[in-house]
């Protein structure tokens, strides 16, 4: 019971630890990927002791954005304006994190090991509603921003809260299209089964992954999760331009920070169940529990350990990937009108999610599987 | 379900339900009430009731109650003042009160009686019995209830609709604006009034 107890904790931590490194290594490749991207020099003013340039290392800006940025957000003043509620005010951006991070609880890692006579999974929780978990997590989100908002006593932060809700819940509709789409394929609600499905290989070479049998399902989450995470081009409820910063102009400091955490911990949640529904998660092509089988008939004896450490290293750089991807379409495209949002989300992406869905279901049915 | 974690959640519940209507914030009642309904998605999960407790928080949480803030928020509500009330009022509310109360004294004696509650199977609560139930038992019931929710929904739009043509619906109160941009026209027609209600907004303060 307590060694439960304690492996349990042990792993809900190390997930929490990566998915926050995660987020803050995303930080870092903002700045310095944006800069790469507009051909500026970004983010290398601050250095530790002039040690790299002592050593010719060049300022790759990560002294500035990991450890500097972060000491300058949280010894900033922490400001609530006046006529504000303070209580929901100091609420709201926690609100906004936590069922995010929640989130990652449920997505395997890895495959699961044996460790003195237990079998432990490499999931915080091994859940078997776990899509619904997911869908339940991302409803409460919404509340942080909705309230962030209205607390701020602001009407530029109220009508950024506004259009953040209705956005979210809205583009909530279409991911939750595409996420029942692979649970009916896969016939589970189980994320570790759905990624054990998706092991093995196609007329000797091709991977089972997910993508490659809901294409549709793929878009449709990917364009709704990035609107979820409200970055550009879906970044109306913040749109600089119009709404100075949307539902969190008047945040300072720490809390301020919390909100933009937030922000990389939804591009990581959607990398990551990207990853997870589409492709394989800790799945490595033509690796299996004993070795690479190559496509050519080639056989790659390997030790068990080996095996679920390339599995958790493969799940960590898809992840990456996909972080990466995400990143490099914020810096890319222009922002939405708000009603080519709304007509994006309303008008496509649900009846394409949903008679995806309709396909799916025949498909299932007449093939009987 | 261990005792302590039902009068952990049970107690919760009670207090999130008395804020819900001893506060005055309209926001504030609507979070309370927010945690109620997740205390009873908890409740049910505790209860081996997983599917259910996340159906609960997906369709109460997630949707019903955002619905009601964006009520609170469009409505413009502002904390309730406390009004003084009739004496008719006191007297219907008090007398309502014990039936409830009166109501709920029978029914938790009635099932003392005969023996308590019953043991669940095992598959309570599962989603595959729910499906299962859903599906082949309650089949009838379940697709007229869908059907008589898209009909609200359908009726909802049309009652809120303005009189008048459907494609005059957006630029019929500027004619001649409509006629010289055309089909492109109906399409800006969103993104002007967008920009003119944020100049609106700014212009109240």
């Amino acid at each position: 019971m307590y060694l439960l107890l304690l492996i349990g904790g042990i792993k809900a931590i190390i997930v929490l630890l990566m998915m926050l490194n995660l987020s803050a290594i995303l930080l870092w490749f903002e700045r310095k990927g944006s800069a790469l991207i507009q051909d500026r020099i970004g983010a290398n003013r601050a250095n530790l002791l002039g040690i790299g340039k002592r050593l010719g290392i060049p300022n790759l800006g990560i002294v500035n954005t990991l450890i500097a940025d972060s000491l300058k957000m949280f010894t900033k003043e922490d400001f609530v304006p006046d006529g504000a509620d303070r209580f929901l005010h100091g609420l709201a951006p926690f609100l906004a994190l936590f069922p995010v991070l929640v989130t990652f609880a449920v997505v395997p890692i890895g495959d699961q090991i044996t460790l003195f006579g237990h079998v432990i999974q490499l999931q915080a929780a091994d859940l078997d509603d776990a899509a619904l978990y997911i869908l339940a997590a991302l409803g409460v989100g919404v509340y942080g921003i909705a309230l962030g908002g209205w607390a701020s006593n602001n009407r530029w932060a109220l009508l950024g809260g506004i259009r953040a809700t209705a956005q979210m819940i809205s583009y909530e509709i279409a991911m939750s299209l595409a996420i029942i789409a692979m649970v009916a394929t896969y016939g589970s609600l189980n994320l570790q089964e759905i990624v054990r499905a998706q092991g093995g290989v196609w007329f000797g070479f091709l991977p089972r992954w997910g993508v490659l049998v809901q294409p549709v399902a793929f878009l449709v989450l990917l364009t709704a999760g990035m609107a979820e995470s409200k970055r550009v081009p879906f970044d109306l409820p913040e749109g600089e331009s119009e709404l100075v910063a949307g539902y969190f102009t008047e945040y300072s400091g720490g809390k301020q920070a919390v909100f933009m955490l937030t922000d990389f911990a939804e591009v990581t949640l959607v990398a990551v169940l990207i990853t997870t529904l589409f492709f394989g998660g800790w799945q490595v092509p033509w690796l299996y529990p004993d070795g690479f089988h190559l496509p050519g008939g080639a056989h790659l004896e390997m030790a068990r350990w080996l095996v679920v450490i390339i599995g958790v290293v493969a799940f960590m750089i898809k992840a990456v990937i996909f972080c990466c991807f995400q990143i490099l379409i914020r810096w890319t495209l222009p922002r939405f009108r708000y009603d080519q949002l709304m007509r994006l989300g309303w008008k496509v992406l649900v009846p394409a999610g949903l008679a995806n869905l309709v396909v799916t279901a025949v498909v299932i049915v007449v093939g009987g599987h | 379900m261990p005792l302590w974690l039902f009068i952990f959640l049970g107690a919760l519940a009670v207090i999130s339900a008395l804020g819900v209507i001893l506060q005055r914030n309209p926001v504030h009642c609507l979070m309370a009430l927010v945690m109620v309904l997740l205390d009873i998605a908890l409740l049910y999960i505790a209860l081996g009731a997983v599917t259910v407790g996340f159906l609960q928080a997906i369709v109460y949480v997630g949707a019903i109650m955002i619905l009601f803030l964006f009520v609170i928020w469009l409505l413009n509500l502002r904390a309730e003042v406390r009004s003084e009330g009739h004496l008719a009022l006191k007297f219907f509310g008090a007398l309502g009160a014990s039936a409830l109360t009166a109501e709920l004294w029978v029914f938790v004696s009635e099932s003392r009686r005969t023996g308590g509650l019953t043991e669940r199977s095992p598959q309570f609560g599962s989603i595959a019995s729910l499906a299962a139930s859903i599906f082949s038992q309650y089949l009838v019931a379940f697709e007229v209830t869908s059907i008589l929710l898209l009909v609200a929904v359908v009726g909802a739009i049309a009652l809120a609709r303005r009189p008048g043509p459907v494609t005059a619906g957006r630029s019929e109160s500027l004619p001649a604006d409509a006629a010289t941009r055309q089909a492109g026209g109906v399409r800006q027609a969103g993104g002007v009034r967008q920009a003119g209600g944020v100049r609106q907004a700014g212009g109240v303060r």
